[in-house]
């Protein structure tokens, strides 16, 4: 066991150095830089900035100093706000996305799952159209319209609640909404289907002849397996949730990282661009070797890389 | 059993949901009495040395001032200078600060300060983007360049209160430059001892009406009245609030939630019914929406063709239907507002208008005589722009135009925005959406971009006769020749259709009727020096 | 292993409790059965067969403009209204459909004949080689979308291929984990235990086997990629990447309907109609199929 976890934390540090090094080169590779402008700069002005932000390095050299920099923790300067570095872009946009991300995720858990269970027991039943119904708008309308319609409804039309900002908790709910919305219907399904599939299982027909009631079936033995591919797509969602959504970012106007990800690249902000992927991607990666070890608890029988199989 | 627990459970939680969205809405409806200003997206920074977009000129025209600034009409008056005195020649100005002036911090304004923040933004090391806005102070582009030292740059302070400027050339126009963020002081002690002066609210210090107190990265700027201001009796308002957004849905939204009072940005498929509500202002604003054509692709390499696709446009329908801001239509390059050589002239009224719009018979006439009568043996032609709603509904429309009046196929193309500006700058395009907004309140913010080799004549115009009255122009105070020198630079441009100029910009504000007092610049600035909330 | 293969016979592959009815016959008797699957099949239909013909039958095509009649709201000139330009919506609708249900197909495609596959065998196989799988898609992933996209706007010339590259590209990554996990499960039921004892090759066991096993989670997935791909193409075309205006998606007239919600809510309104019709039948249809191919609903 020991052995496998420090052999995946190793491939693990391989993923993130082919995400940098691929990133890197893609980003120099795209046209236009960070200071290309509309009215373009004089050669002379445009050499003194690059020579400041040593940009006038050869580009093996400039990845060599990234990582220098980055292996003491040091993002680097962003190019596009002065005098502010990545680590501060992040440290103060993280917490904000992350807090969004903390309630969106918990509430396509928390609705999703039981609203899945729900269509599974009463499969074919009202309350299983319901949810299905429900769950299919829910999957087709993307966020940034459900954001949109929302703010109309509560923000506009009844003045429930404020259209964007950031702070008190009345800020929080709309966007978590938004958030929220596509995934809880996707956990929805997700769960109703793969229920089903326990449910159909040899165990579960087994444990029905003897009398068990469908609900303790449902929640002691078909839960935890039919959870898998939940588990599997929340690992990266919760990684891309909690680094922040651009569009829903966008639309309420809140300081958090995801503002931050898509405009660094319209932005050509290099630093900000790699810090940001950097961040997302170790995350990601924790995120599914979290979703590997779940396998484990969810399922017993399932085995991991390292330990062999036949 | 346990099942109907579940449901319940289940109708229990959102049912809680539901009451605490009913519980949290927010109270009262009244604005404040303070402004709360949508101004745009997250300033780059407020080090007015460094900053180059209009958010960011917006904020700084709040917390500094410079030797001067300018009236609704463009006209400068003593602002930091309480007055000036040049040289016959153009070339010396000697500014002289108003007694008493201070930083926020109580400390005086010296013209040190000036001199300071002007070698600065010139040091290559320092590396700031418009350090070319002062390249017209003698040995600016030189000690820029790393060919001279800073000793040699025609800035001075004789003593506190008296700076004597230098300029490389005589510039007309210079004392509407000194109004420029660019060319702002900064306070020289606080600087050198903190060269991230700028990023906390706590040592930026300014020294103009307001002061900030708090800056919330992509959300939000607070500004409350700088009691140390020189003029402060005039100041009526205590506290400024700028939100930060670059969505025009987001800005109407808290618009018509009542977040903010007044914003720039808001679409205009919204201006008809904000108008119908009074609560739209629209002002003049010194830039010019154009298509430009690259005068070396073929077809658009021949006069004739550029002429005719310019003349077939209906620019009034594509004013009254698409961007709906009230735009005038262009039928010359240079936008009105800028003064001509006689006292209250301006420059755009003594030119006219060059051509006629929607002339589709002379277009049609036009297109014949280059050798495709009706469109017919014309490839197909290209026209990019770059990615934003309101661009490519103009594109789409002047393709229907096109292929109506004239017979032409244009197929459109949209660009990610530094993509398209690398595009159009290596000038590896056809047609290409433009838009120009000046500088500073001169015709000549305009016209030099068309002078060969220019970095912005994206349309690689060349044309040694245009090239020549540019520099003619440049090089005299004499308004009667500038101008004339300018009237016909801007002649060979229409003659030779450089460019399809669409119309004027104007400045579309959402504004409750309660804000008054503020100030509005052509170059797109506002001012809430003298602004209140009723 | 503590027991060896018994070599198969064929005696063994064949033998039968029933009468042989061929897995697509069986499959589509039951399909047939299904009236929510019916639905489903007969709405896509119907859609499809609007995007083919309805161009045809309209008077206006998608790019005539009448500026002075733009915004209008819908009329019996105008049965979907018109938009910014006063062009007829439901021409464009209809027009939309023909590149969004293209995109809806490719989408599934990618999923189905890359997600499926590469998950199937990083599951079954497990170990090194699914440990090397995980950590690729990890690494696609991890690198941000928008950068390829730039990379092959300028690239290639815009146009619905460019747009099926994009997704090709990155388009299969959840179905590829969600496929994976689903495998790691099922291998070690009795079942496919049993096949392996009976000898049957890793092609026979992951496509007889476990894949069809897996139907339900695929099948969720795949009505999630769809609309999703949907919406990505218009913020594709946003970019650059695209089909070029005048022509539009349902993707991209929703996202200009939003900018319009206020003052015109048709705008948003019939496009918006026609994904969430579309994605109603997918998913009956969806669900029809699961139920038809599901191994374990055979009787």
């Amino acid at each position: 066991m020991f052995k496998s976890i420090v052999g995946r934390i190793l491939s693990m540090v391989l993923v993130l150095w082919v995400i940098i090094t691929v990133t890197f080169v893609l980003m120099h590779a795209i046209p236009g830089g960070p200071f290309t402008a509309e009215k373009a700069l004089p050669e002379a002005v445009m050499k003194n900035i690059e020579a400041r932000y040593r940009l006038n390095d050869p580009l093996p050299k400039q990845y060599v100093d990234y990582w220098a920099n980055l292996l003491k923790g040091d993002l680097g300067p962003s190019f596009k706000y002065e005098s502010r570095t990545v680590n501060e872009i992040i440290a103060e946009g993280f917490p904000v996305s992350a807090e969004l991300g903390l309630i969106a995720v918990s509430f396509s858990v928390l609705i999703g799952i039981p609203a899945g269970m729900a269509g599974a027991l009463y499969q074919n039943r009202w309350p299983d159209h319901l949810v299905m119904l429900l769950a299919t708008v829910g999957i087709s309308v993307p966020s940034f319209i459900l954001a949109t319609v929302l703010i109309y409804i509560f923000a506009l039309w009844l003045q429930l609640l404020p259209a964007a900002m950031w702070g008190s908790p009345e800020y929080v709910i709309l966007p978590a909404l938004a958030l929220a919305g596509m995934p809880t219907a996707f956990i929805a399904r997700l769960t109703r289907s793969s229920m089903l599939e326990v449910l159909a299982q040899d165990y579960i027909r087994t444990a029905r002849a003897k009398g068990i009631a469908p609900f303790k079936i449902l929640w002691l033995h078909a839960l935890k397996n039919a959870l898998l591919p939940v588990v599997t797509y929340l690992g990266p969602m919760i990684a891309a949730i909690f680094t922040g959504s651009f569009v829903i970012e966008s639309i309420f106007a809140i300081p958090g990282l995801g503002r931050h990800f898509v405009t660094s690249i319209y932005n050509r902000d290099y630093t900000v661009i790699l810090g940001i992927t950097v961040f997302y991607s170790a995350l990601l990666v924790v995120m599914n070797f979290l979703v590997d070890l779940a396998y484990l608890w969810l399922d017993p029988r399932i085995k991991m890389d390292g330990e062999d199989q036949h | 059993m346990s099942r109907s627990r579940s449901v319940t459970a289940l109708v229990v939680i959102l049912l809680l949901l539901l009451a605490s969205l009913a519980a949290s809405g927010c109270g009262s409806k009244s604005g404040p009495k303070y402004l709360r200003f949508s101004v745009g997206a997250e300033p780059e920074t407020l080090d007015p040395r460094k900053s180059t977009g209009i958010p960011e000129s917006t904020v700084q025209a709040q917390l500094f001032e410079g030797l001067t600034t300018l009236d609704a009409t463009n006209k400068p008056l003593p602002a930091m200078a309480e007055r000036w005195e040049i040289s016959p020649d153009g070339l010396r100005y000697k500014f002289f600060l108003r007694p008493g002036v201070k930083w926020s911090n109580g400390d005086p304004v010296t013209a040190y300060d000036f001199e300071y923040a002007w070698k600065t933004t010139l040091s290559p090391e320092f590396g700031a983007k418009y350090a070319y806005q002062l390249f017209y102070v003698k040995n600016g582009e030189a000690y820029n360049k790393g060919l001279t030292t800073a000793d040699q740059v025609g800035v001075k302070a004789l003593d506190d209160r008296t700076l004597e400027v230098v300029l490389e050339k005589p510039t007309a126009y210079f004392l509407s430059l000194t109004s420029f963020h660019t060319l702002y002081p900064v306070p020289r002690r606080i600087v050198e001892a903190n060269p991230k002066w700028a990023a906390e609210p706590k040592t930026l210090i300014g020294n103009g009406p307001f002061k900030i107190t708090n800056w919330v990265h992509n959300s939000r700027i607070e500004l409350v009245k700088n009691d140390q201001y020189w003029d402060a009796a005039k100041v009526k308002m205590p506290k400024l609030d700028f939100i930060l957004t670059e969505s025009g849905s987001t800005e109407i939204a808290m618009f018509d939630n009542n977040q903010i009072d007044m914003g720039d940005n808001a679409p205009p498929a919204e201006y008809p019914r904000l108008k119908k509500e009074g609560r739209l202002q629209i002002s003049p604003y010194l830039g010019t929406y154009f298509f430009s054509f690259n005068v070396e692709k073929a077809p658009l390499d021949n006069v004739k063709v550029r002429q005719a696709l310019s003349l077939a446009i209906d620019r009034q329908s594509i004013i009254t239907n698409v961007v709906k801001g009230e735009q005038r239509v262009a039928l010359a390059w240079v936008p009105p507002g800028l003064a001509d050589a006689t006292p209250n002239s301006d420059f755009r009224s003594v030119g006219g208008d060059y051509f006629k719009d929607g002339n589709i018979e002379t277009a049609k006439k036009l297109l014949a005589e280059a050798g495709y009568p009706d469109g017919k043996g014309l490839p197909a032609i290209e026209l990019i722009y770059n990615t934003h709603d309101v661009h490519k509904a103009i594109a789409e429309a002047l393709q229907e135009m096109w292929r109506k009046n004239l017979g032409v196929d244009v197929r459109l193309a949209n660009q990610e925005w530094k993509v398209f500006i690398n595009t159009r700058s290596k000038g590896a395009y056809q047609i290409a959406r433009h838009g120009w907004i000046g500088d500073y309140a001169d015709p000549m913010t305009f016209l030099d971009m068309f002078e060969t080799g220019s970095g912005n004549n994206d349309s690689q115009y060349k044309n040694p006769r245009y090239d020549t009255l540019i520099r003619l122009a440049k090089s005299t105070v004499n308004p009667e020749i500038r101008m004339k020198a300018m009237h016909e630079a801007e002649r060979l441009l229409m003659d030779d259709a450089v460019l399809a100029p669409l119309y004027f910009y104007t400045r579309v504000t959402l504004v409750k009727p309660n804000v008054k007092g503020y100030q509005r610049s052509v170059l797109g600035h506002v001012y809430f020096k003298e602004a209140y909330v009723e | 292993m503590d027991f060896t293969p018994l070599k198969p016979t064929a005696d063994m592959m064949q033998k039968q409790t029933r009468p042989h009815l061929g897995f697509r016959q069986d499959a589509w008797l039951r399909l047939k059965k299904n009236r929510a699957a019916l639905g489903g099949l007969s709405i896509i239909l119907f859609i499809s067969i609007l995007a083919v013909f309805g161009p045809l039958l309209s008077p206006y095509s998608y790019s005539d403009q009448t500026l002075a009649n733009a915004n209008q709201p819908p009329s019996t000139a105008h049965w979907f209204g018109t938009d910014n330009l006063g062009r007829d919506l439901a021409t464009r609708v209809c027009y939309g459909a023909r590149i969004s249900l293209s995109i809806g197909v490719v989408a599934s495609l990618i999923n189905l004949g890359i997600g499926v596959i590469y998950g199937g065998i990083s599951g079954y196989f497990g170990g090194r080689i699914d440990s090397v799988m995980m950590r690729i898609v990890d690494i696609l992933y991890g690198i941000p979308l928008l950068l390829y996209v730039i990379l092959l706007m300028v690239v290639l010339k815009p146009g619905l291929l460019n747009v099926f590259i994009a997704l090709g590209l990155v388009y299969w990554l959840r179905m590829a984990r969600i496929v994976r996990a689903q495998v790691l499960g099922l291998k070690e039921l009795e079942f496919v235990l049993a096949a392996r004892v009976l000898g049957a090759s890793p092609q026979r066991l992951i496509f007889g086997h476990l894949l069809p096993n897996s139907l339900g989670p695929i099948i969720v997935t795949l009505t999630l990629s769809i609309p999703e791909a949907i919406f990505i193409e218009a913020f594709l075309s946003f970019i650059g990447l695209g089909v070029s205006a005048p022509m539009a998606s349902w993707g991209v007239l929703a996202s200009e309907g939003v900018v319009t919600l206020r003052s015109y809510p048709f705008q948003l309104l019939w496009p918006a109609v026609a994904i969430s019709l579309t994605m109603l039948g997918f998913n009956f249809l969806g669900d029809g199929l699961r139920d038809a191919l599901d191994p374990r609903m055979r009787r």
